[in-house]
């Protein structure tokens, strides 16, 4: 990869067929996979924060946490669900374990937030055998950092050019917005006072996931383009601006009802936007055969062709 | 060959691997020319151009294989002293008659060859206007067996010198400007063609519609004939003229013909006016010499194998119960029939002339004024249908409620769900199986007419006009439910019978005395020994390199015709390279991997005596054993409607000017000029472009077989028309948009791809372009695609030899966008007609 | 079990575009039409391979001349489908050809965007992923892929993977002693980014004229790089929420 580094990357010359795609777009339907992206995301960082809470004795946060967990697996279950037509569908992911499918390894960290998440959250609810309730909540930690992170793998994991030279920077960004966005569902259903860690959240989350988007543009130069341009650049741009401006927001938000709500949602619809826009900017980066070839032309230019070692 | 015969173009493929060298000469650039070492773009229509140079380098250069032309060609014979070529009269031979539009060909005569009187010549009036010479594929026409010669080829009367006389002209430079082939890219065609003839080695053409399709089609094959013979390309392996077939077995429907004029084994069909009685009609129809001096027993045998015991000597067997020509009974004269009223009832079997004859529109309106029409088809071609969806209902010219046509439709059973033969066009007949049963009502042809035949003949009494259908032998074997005759029954009868109903083995063995019954004397062996000799398929790794034991091909099963020629003279292989037939002075044998297409035992030195008739009067240096005197016809004294010389003529519809003659197009031409046959006028600015139909490898014919199976039809799914970018740049056409091409017949729209492959030529110093237009397409068919038909711009002018029409080469306008519809069509079209 | 590895060797210098092979691939194999759509691209209206189109013949137009390939899948030594299929799917036959199971596949689609090539796709109306199976029912059967026995000019040749392999390098070698320069193997390398594909072909240009990719890589090559930054993330992220909370009192 040439490094691209922020410069302007002069147009590169190279030839298609026709100017048809080299590798197959992903198939993934708008509004299902992005929004599945972000609950999972949600609810994992909820979960982790919902395990901390319970450790470090936050007990209405954690309630709030463990609520928005639940609800962001349960959610995120049924688009994915929705994603692939029919409930049968899922379950057949759970056939096999995969380790070298991060679908596969996906589908048992959803299986298993899910689990835990409702046995917290029905656990809380009932008040029937808190201490399942409270190791589930503890073991969703765990299960939730996974699935808040596991995405960016199931994404660079393609031969998609603008999400798989993007491995590095792929899962903080979506760890930071995961961390926002769940710092936001808390925070907006925490009582102001009791609500600080879930702001700071936010705020880190966001913080993170603006640097780390930055960061991966800029070194994946020309492969950049495609966060950059069209609809996928202005939705990255509007992500940009809510998630910081919903981040700088929260700094203040314990202040103000509104200014708490209206944190938690830019910081909410910034996520989404990310998504949205990494999915878009995926399907650009596959349509174009610029990006396809021209990468793997100045490898073989440079005379360092991709080599894979045996297994 | 490639785009439309990708199977057999293995062999080719195979050939390059060995280090063949092919050129491949066409106006358009199509798979084949992708796969060849040299394409050559060519204008459309001007071939015997380029064919006569070739002939003109040969002569010119002395680089004819002499010693084969003066042994096996009419070089050296003298021709008679009346004979004016078209050197002297600007593009006409003598005997032309302006009026009438004909040649009396007599002075074309060899020397001292009496010409009959004009009536009843070959090539004469009512033998023209019957298609007479369309026979000569295997038959040739009458003349001396011995005529005068000069041997030194030094007589300006001989063959030789009117040939280097007539050929002058056609020089590279007259290639440039007319076909628009450089001098550089001639020069290497005509060194690769001359390089690889001789005694080591051997050249072979293979051609298409794109050669036939014209005014001047036949005389395209000839010129072709003559460069091969000049050559020493004939008879030998690695040689000949192949002629590649637009459907399965077309060469078998010429052998067994569905021709107007040709009984099976391409005995004439008898003419009311010629002839009277078979002795009489013996006596006009071809020579005394070579093969076809034996043709009272083809016939006599035929009409054994048609009316049985009904056929003696007494009643000339039945030869009166033949039908006879009045004069041109061709598709073309049947439409225009049609549209007079004249031709009530129509079968159309297997063929779509409503989308795939020229002028579309001429044969709808025939159709629509039929009483009854019969299609038989695998799907609902637009023949069947034309009365609902024709393009002529849209325009209001026709209006449904108003055609009173009854048309029967007779579903047909496909290729797998019968069994039969198909003849190739190596002559070699290949028996199928029957897979399964056709489904529900769908029927074999040969069921069809069996029974129709059975039917008819239950409806007709004893009266002597009915005779000839109630004494026909139909007597086949049914089998099954369905009460399928039985193919083979029909091939025994074909192969033919002794006296004792045994099958024959050879051709060699028919009486003229009514012994011998056969239905098709080159068939004559397919059934010997009573086994079906076209079902054998040994394989070619397990036999010799003729594979002789896969199917079996006419006559004898010879592989090469005319392979006598393989050996010189005195019967030694022309070199160890093209060894092939050769004289075995030991065994006194002719020998070699194949059949020998000359008697086995006839000695190379045999000099035939005083008087001598049939094969007897061949000498055993004369190879080509079907023509009179037994040689190769560089110059054919008798039998064409044309000429006796390959000539260029521009087609009827041509945009440039004939540069070679002040004669531009055929003189003996056949138009219809009538108003349903309108033509662009030539040289007309408002057609300024050339057009050739063409084929692609996807669909087959008019889409019959290919647009229904979605399958073919998503890999061509819309009619289009292939332009050069300097075209389209020109007219604002654009790659994938629309074309509306615009002819005096009528405008028809087509999707458009601009192509590099399509370039513009410079003739007679300018830019002519070309639009490609595959004709597969129609308004429906049956088909998941539809388009408009690509026919329906063509003219009907005919060949005078054999009446085929003048599709490749055309003028046409275009214009970007689609068409009009309806009554605006009309008047687009009218305002064309009219300037 | 098959002890040898059969694959395709196509010949691009001796196609000519015939398309016998995309015809007999869905007779054979019961594949649907892939829509009626005139694209003037050339001769090629179907586009590129898909779950509908499992041979797929391109037709290039050059100055002077028109090269044509048909297109298939790589059954590559290192297949991504098959590594990222969830549901197991995908599996790898005694043939070492890589195969989908229609009655496993549960149309996840992930293995869509997986595949270097942009070979296998989801039907829209089944809902499933489907490629070339090289003909798995075939082979079982001992015969060779439709597409292999349809094509007339033995441009496609099937075979074991080491003869075609030693064949082609054979070809190769000699086009290249006739002058054609030009002439080279795509894909047969043990070496490359997929470690070798059972489909190879001989090109008379740059892959990415045919549509091909020029340099692929499986991208589970990169797997475990993938799993260690998301490690990291998700460390960072488990280290972030207990900053948060560090300090706070409930």
């Amino acid at each position: 990869m040439p490094k691209g580094q922020g410069e302007v990357v002069p147009e590169a010359p190279f030839r298609s067929y026709y100017g048809q795609p080299v590798v197959k777009q992903p198939i993934w339907h708008e509004p299902h996979m992005p929004t599945y992206l972000y609950l999972g995301g949600m609810s994992g960082a909820a979960s982790a924060m919902a395990a901390v809470a319970r450790l470090t004795g936050h007990e209405r946060l954690e309630l709030a946490a463990r609520t928005a967990a639940f609800a962001g697996g349960t959610a995120g279950a049924a688009f994915l669900v929705a994603e692939l037509g029919r409930p049968m569908r899922f379950l057949n992911m759970l056939r096999v374990f995969k380790p070298s499918s991060p679908m596969s390894v996906g589908s048992w960290t959803l299986a298993a937030q899910g689990g835990l998440t409702s046995v917290a959250m029905g656990s809380a609810v009932t008040g029937v055998l808190p201490v399942v309730g409270d190791a589930a909540t503890l073991a969703s930690g765990l299960s939730g950092v996974a699935m808040a992170t596991y995405t960016a793998v199931l994404l660079a994991d393609t031969a998609v050019p603008a999400w798989h030279e993007a491995m590095r920077e792929l899962p903080f960004l979506f760890a930071g917005s995961a961390l926002a966005s769940a710092g936001a569902a808390v925070m907006l259903t925490t009582p102001r006072a009791l609500a600080g860690p879930a702001r700071a959240a936010a705020v880190a989350g966001a913080v993170t996931e603006v640097v780390a988007g930055e960061v991966m543009e800029r070194r994946l130069g020309m492969l950049g383009e495609p966060y950059r341009k069209g609809r996928a650049g202005t939705l990255m741009r509007a992500s940009r601006a809510l998630t910081l401006g919903g981040g700088l927001l929260a700094t203040v938000a314990g202040r103000s009802r509104t200014l708490t709500a209206l944190s938690g949602l830019a910081i909410t619809a910034g996520a989404l936007c990310t998504r949205f826009g990494v999915l878009e900017a995926g399907r650009v980066s596959a349509r174009d055969p610029k990006y396809t070839v021209v990468p793997q032309r100045d490898r073989l230019d440079a005379g360092a062709p991709a080599h894979v070692p045996g297994r | 060959m490639a785009e439309c015969h990708p199977v057999g173009f293995q062999w080719v493929m195979e050939a390059r691997q060995r280090g063949t060298k092919v050129f491949h000469i066409d106006p358009r650039f199509s798979r084949t020319s992708a796969s060849v070492d040299r394409y050559l773009p060519i204008r459309a229509g001007s071939d015997i151009v380029l064919l006569g140079a070739l002939i003109n380098h040969v002569l010119s250069n002395g680089l004819d294989f002499r010693e084969y032309v003066l042994a096996y060609t009419n070089a050296a014979t003298l021709v008679n002293q009346e004979f004016r070529d078209t050197e002297d009269l600007d593009g006409l031979f003598s005997g032309y008659d302006e009026e009438t539009g004909r040649y009396d060909p007599s002075t074309w005569a060899y020397e001292g060859d009496m010409p009959e009187e004009e009536e009843l010549t070959e090539g004469g009036r009512h033998h023209a206007e019957a298609a007479g010479s369309d026979s000569y594929g295997a038959r040739g026409a009458g003349a001396s067996a011995t005529p005068p010669s000069d041997p030194t080829l030094t007589n300006p009367r001989c063959v030789y010198q009117i040939l280097k006389r007539h050929y002058s002209r056609y020089t590279p430079e007259m290639v440039e400007e007319l076909c628009g082939i450089p001098p550089e890219r001639f020069r290497e065609l005509a060194e690769a063609v001359t390089a690889n003839s001789g005694r080591e080695r051997t050249t072979a053409w293979v051609y298409s519609v794109g050669w036939t399709q014209h005014s001047v089609g036949v005389q395209y094959i000839r010129a072709a004939s003559i460069l091969q013979l000049l050559l020493g390309n004939m008879g030998r392996p690695g040689g000949g003229i192949m002629a590649l077939r637009g459907h399965a077995s077309i060469q078998g429907s010429t052998d067994i013909p569905t021709l107007f004029n040709l009984l099976p084994g391409y005995i004439a069909m008898p003419h009311a006016h010629r002839h009277d009685g078979l002795d009489d009609y013996l006596e006009r129809e071809g020579s005394d010499t070579g093969w076809w001096g034996n043709r009272r027993a083809y016939v006599v045998s035929l009409l054994k194998a048609w009316w049985g015991d009904a056929a003696t000597e007494d009643n000339d067997y039945h030869f009166d119960y033949l039908p006879r020509l009045t004069g041109d009974h061709g598709h073309y004269s049947t439409v225009m029939g049609q549209i007079d009223g004249k031709v009530k009832g129509y079968f159309v079997v297997g063929e779509n002339p409503a989308v795939g004859s020229a002028n579309g529109k001429a044969q709808r309106l025939g159709l629509a004024n039929l009483d009854w029409l019969v299609v038989r088809d695998l799907v609902t071609v637009e023949t069947a249908t034309f009365w609902k969806d024709a393009p002529e209902i849209e325009t209001g010219e026709l209006r449904t409620e108003e055609i009173g046509t009854e048309v029967f439709f007779m579903p047909a059973a496909t290729h797998v769900e019968k069994e039969g033969t198909f003849t190739n066009t190596q002559r070699l007949l290949q028996w199928r199986e029957k897979a399964l049963d056709p489904p529900e009502d769908c029927r074999s042809d040969l069921w069809f007419y069996h029974h129709l035949g059975k039917r008819i003949r239950q409806r007709l009494g004893g009266d002597a006009i009915d005779r000839p259908v109630t004494e026909l032998t139909w007597d086949y074997p049914e089998i099954g439910e369905r009460r399928e005759p039985d193919a083979e029954a029909v091939l025994r009868e074909i192969n033919g019978s002794d006296a004792d109903g045994r099958p024959l083995a050879s051709l060699r063995e028919l009486k003229p005395d009514g012994s011998t019954s056969c239905g098709c004397w080159i068939y004559c062996g397919v059934y010997a020994d009573g086994v079906n000799q076209a079902a054998r398929r040994k394989p070619h790794t397990e036999q010799g390199p003729a594979a002789l034991e896969w199917g079996w091909a006419w006559p004898a099963n010879r592989r090469i015709l005319y392979n006598r020629a393989s050996a010189d003279p005195d019967g030694r292989p022309w070199s160890e390279r093209k060894k092939y037939v050769y004289w075995d002075a030991e065994q006194g044998r002719w020998v070699g991997p194949d059949v020998p297409d000359f008697e086995e035992d006839k000695a190379p030195g045999y000099v035939p005596p005083e008087g001598a008739k049939a094969q007897h009067a061949l000498a055993g240096t004369d190879p080509f054993i079907m023509q009179s005197d037994g040689r190769g016809w560089l110059y054919v004294p008798s039998g064409l409607a044309d000429g006796p010389l390959p000539t260029h003529y521009e087609p009827h519809e041509s945009a440039v000017r004939n540069t070679l003659y002040g004669q531009q197009s055929n003189p003996a031409r056949r138009t219809i000029d009538r108003a349903e046959n309108p033509y662009n006028p030539a040289l007309s600015p408002r057609f300024p472009y050339v057009y050739t139909t063409s084929r692609l490898t996807e669909h087959h014919t008019t889409g019959a077989m290919s647009r229904p199976l979605p399958y073919l039809a998503e890999l061509q799914p819309e009619a289009f028309c292939e332009v050069s970018r300097e075209m389209a740049e020109e007219l604002g056409l654009e790659n994938g948009g629309w074309a509306t091409i615009v002819t005096a017949r009528t405008a028809i729209e087509l999707r458009v791809l601009v192509t590099g492959r399509v370039r513009p030529l410079r003739v007679n110093r300018r830019t002519v372009h070309q639009v490609i237009m595959p004709y597969h397409w129609g308004y429906g068919g049956g088909g998941v695609i539809t388009g408009d038909v690509v026919n329906d711009l063509g003219s009907v002018v005919l060949d005078p030899n054999v009446y085929i029409q003048e599709s490749k080469a055309g003028t046409c306008d275009v214009l970007p966008g689609r068409r009009p519809r309806g009554r605006a069509l009309l008047d687009l079209v009218e305002r064309y007609r009219h300037g | 079990m098959a002890e040898q590895r059969m694959g395709f060797f196509t010949d691009t210098t001796v196609c000519i575009g015939c398309k016998a092979c995309e015809v007999a691939c869905k007779e054979w194999n019961d594949v649907p039409d892939d829509g009626f759509v005139f694209r003037a691209t050339s001769y090629d209206n179907t586009g590129s391979l898909g779950a509908s189109t499992w041979r797929h013949v391109a037709f290039v137009e050059q100055d002077g001349r028109w090269l044509m390939m048909s297109d298939v899948c790589k059954h590559c030594t290192h297949a991504a489908c098959l590594d990222v299929c969830p549901t197991g799917a995908l599996f790898r036959t005694e043939f070492d050809t890589v195969v989908v199971q229609p009655d496993v596949c549960n149309g996840c689609g992930y293995c869509v965007p997986a595949c270097p090539y942009g070979v296998i796709d989801r039907r829209e109306d089944d809902g499933r992923a489907w490629k070339c199976t090289l003909c798995y029912d075939r082979l079982r059967g001992g015969m060779e892929p439709a597409c292999a026995k349809a094509c007339p000019t033995k441009s496609i040749q099937f075979g074991p993977l080491d003869e075609l392999r030693e064949r082609a390098q054979e070809r190769v070698e000699r086009l290249h002693a006739e002058g054609m320069t030009d002439a080279r193997l795509y894909g047969e390398s043990p070496d490359n980014g997929v470690g070798g594909t059972g489909a190879f072909f001989l090109l008379m240009d740059e892959p990415e004229t045919y549509g091909l990719p020029p340099d692929p890589v499986v991208t589970t090559r990169d797997l475990p790089a993938m799993w260690r930054w998301a490690g990291g993330a998700a460390l960072a992220l488990a280290a972030g929420v207990a900053v948060c909370f560090a300090g706070r009192k409930p």
